[in-house]
């Protein structure tokens, strides 16, 4: 018997070429982006797609060639994930996530972020109760680390100085020693740690309220009260919030773990889990402008007024972009897309 | 499709046997059979991802010590800055920025040949990408930090014990992805993602594609019975052999093939002369053409001979 007259032979050789065509689209779309592509081959790109999803399907049912099956299946998946996959730009991506991405997952943890602030202002709150009866304490809540000069046996004339000159290190050394500094792990973990049920997310939240009441216990024991909280308020506003959003996102993911309702456990974190990662980026971009605040801000501006009207207006500015009700199509269909279906109907997916 | 049936989806596909398959049905109805990434291909790759960066960071390291050699403390005080902030950058954006790319994966994920995907179908977001990679920091690099700090200020009291539970910390997170079927790292767990096989393949030569027989004649003919002898299982396995074509293999397969369907001994120059091998593979190829031909017409008829104990 000779090769031609196999049916499969001959449903090979017919389209092969379609194809190859598809495979040379493919190769140009995963090098280059959506733009390498004429329009007219665009056009032909589904059309090629289906063209071989039907020849696998074919070929299944009727060839015995495993290399024309392996084949196609692995065309079919890399043109399954040029069409269905990644599409939107990097610039639209950065634009939807600053226009509705982040703040709208912030809003759809509005609950967890109020536990997650209420849990850290009690810790502060406990922590700043307990120093001021017995300074004692002040050791217990305060690693050595962040301690330094800060003690209840400092001088108030050197815990002014504390507030108002921070050593003699370039503002960029400190704005970049932030970022690997306790609080920014602190947020990654807090988001990280959520899945063993929140637990350790919530722990994190006393423990760094407790810390900050400490701080501010020793402070105001020495008379320096209203100082301290312009030195903390201007950089705070920002990065005590990011910690707090922070907490809130892990405690999403451990609730979701905990409770999934009516989903199955791993669909109900990997959906929390996506979302609250929305919350995560942003807190890194907080804890980036935070950085700025304390290198250079704090450092340039020693009054306390001005401390204290960054700090609140900071603090404003994010509440009321996080929170401000927003009311146009493209925001309500973000929600559909990302929280209804998590990848279940593609077609819609697509759309977006 | 409702999530109810979503879930009972078969995970092994009916006609394949391999483990590691996974259904993916597309928007049109087609099961792609996604291949999930081995163990080994995603240690590999995360440790070239772990050199580009350490590579990136050193060479940068030796930029900044040539740039300050002549500047002032100030100076290299900036340089320092910018290498901690670069280093920040890396560690945190490096996966992040590939993974969101059209191939979606780090540069040595690409030199395995693998990819993330959605678990469930459907596109991968930017969220999801985000959520896997933050984890990474769980998963990687404290455990990393908390042993490295243990060796180096063992002095300063951090005790045993504290530096074995930070071990079964690490090994919990790193030996995760081996303790279920899907390879999934608690990042992906945690992300609705996997990583899967993206492998590019060529499309080779149709074996059944034979030369024309130069007198008219085909050189080797087969009875029915002859033909019969073999299923699909063994018309793959021969399949394999010539597209390999090793001498020792073929030479074996030809022995055992010829013995099987009872052909005519060989005529000794079949196995003396130089043109054995070419003979031998011309041979199978013959016998591949045959018995795929007859295969495939049972299979149009709605019989798949799973292989040769199938009497069908």
């Amino acid at each position: 018997m000779r090769g031609g007259s196999l049916k499969s032979h001959k449903f090979r050789s017919d389209r092969e070429a379609d194809w190859q065509q598809l495979e040379s689209l493919l190769s140009r779309l995963e090098t280059r982006s959506m733009g390498a592509l004429s329009d007219a081959q665009l056009i032909a790109l589904p059309a090629l797609y289906r063209a071989s999803l039907s020849s696998l399907s074919v070929a299944r049912a009727t060839s015995l060639d495993q290399d024309v099956i392996i084949y196609l299946e692995s065309l079919t998946t890399r043109a399954y994930f040029a069409i269905y996959g990644n599409q939107t730009r990097m610039g639209t991506r950065i634009s939807r996530f600053f226009r509705i991405g982040w703040p709208k997952a912030v809003q759809d943890i509005t609950r967890e972020t109020m536990a997650s602030a209420l849990v850290f202002f009690l810790g502060a709150f406990l922590a700043f109760v307990m120093v001021r009866t017995n300074m004692d304490w002040y050791f217990s809540f305060m690693p050595e680390g962040l301690m330094q000069t800060r003690t209840p046996a400092s001088t108030v004339a050197e815990l002014r100085d504390t507030l108002y000159h921070d050593g003699d290190e370039s503002g960029l050394t400190r704005f970049a020693s932030f970022l690997f500094s306790h609080n920014s792990r602190v947020a990654i973990f807090a988001f990280a740690l959520g899945f063993a049920f929140a637990i350790p997310s919530v722990a994190l939240m006393l423990y760094n309220g407790c810390m900050i009441g400490a701080f501010v216990a020793l402070f105001v024991d020495k008379g320096l009260g209203f100082e301290v909280g312009g030195w903390l308020i201007i950089h705070g506003a920002t990065e005590l919030f990011a910690i707090i959003l922070a907490g809130a996102a892990g405690i999403k993911i451990g609730w979701a773990v905990a409770f999934p309702g009516e989903r199955s456990r791993m669909d109900s974190a990997a959906r929390a889990g996506s979302q609250a990662a929305a919350v995560l980026g942003g807190v890194i971009i907080m804890l980036f402008l935070a950085g700025i605040l304390e290198g250079f801000g704090r450092q340039l501006i020693s009054n306390d007024y001005a401390r204290y009207a960054i700090g609140l207006t900071t603090l404003g500015l994010w509440l009321a972009y996080f929170y401000l009700p927003r009311d146009h199509n493209e925001w309500h269909e973000y929600g559909a897309d990302h929280g209804a279906d998590h990848g279940a109907d593609h077609g819609e997916d697509n759309l977006s | 499709m409702s999530r109810k049936a979503k879930k009972k989806r078969p995970v092994k596909p009916t006609l394949s046997f391999d483990k590691n398959v996974r259904t993916l049905v597309t928007p049109e109805g087609i099961d792609l059979r996604l291949r999930i990434a081995t163990g080994g291909a995603r240690v590999s790759a995360f440790i070239i991802d772990l050199i580009i960066m350490f590579a990136v960071l050193i060479l940068l390291n030796i930029a900044i010590s040539f740039a300050s050699t002549d500047m002032d403390d100030g100076g290299a005080e900036v340089a320092e800055a910018i290498w901690l902030l670069f280093a920040f950058v890396l560690r945190n954006f490096y996966f992040m920025m590939f993974e969101m790319g059209p191939k979606a994966a780090t540069p040595g994920k690409r030199l395995l040949k693998i990819r993330v995907a959605n678990r469930a179908g459907g596109h991968l977001t930017a969220n999801a990408i985000f959520a896997r990679n933050a984890l990474r920091e769980l998963e990687f690099f404290l455990p990393l930090a908390f042993i490295l700090s243990a060796i180096f200020f063992s002095a300063r009291g951090v005790g045993g014990w504290l530096i074995f539970l930070g071990l079964i910390w690490s090994f919990i997170f790193l030996l995760f992805p081996l303790f279920n079927k899907d390879r999934l790292r608690a990042g992906d767990l945690i992300a609705g993602t996997w990583v899967v096989k993206s492998p590019k393949l060529r499309l080779s030569k149709d074996l059944s594609d034979a030369p024309e027989p130069t007198d008219g004649q085909a050189r080797y003919e087969f009875t029915p019975s002859q033909i019969d002898a073999y299923g699909v299982k063994e018309l793959h396995v021969l399949e394999n052999v010539l597209r390999k074509d090793e001498p020792i293999m073929i030479a074996e397969v030809t022995e055992r093939i010829m013995k099987k369907i009872e052909w005519p001994k060989p005529d000794k120059d079949l196995d003396k002369t130089e043109n054995s091998h070419a003979d031998k593979h011309e041979f199978l190829n013959a016998y591949y053409a045959a018995l795929r031909g007859k295969l495939e017409t049972k299979l149009l008829f709605g019989v798949r001979r799973k292989d040769k104990f199938d009497k069908r």
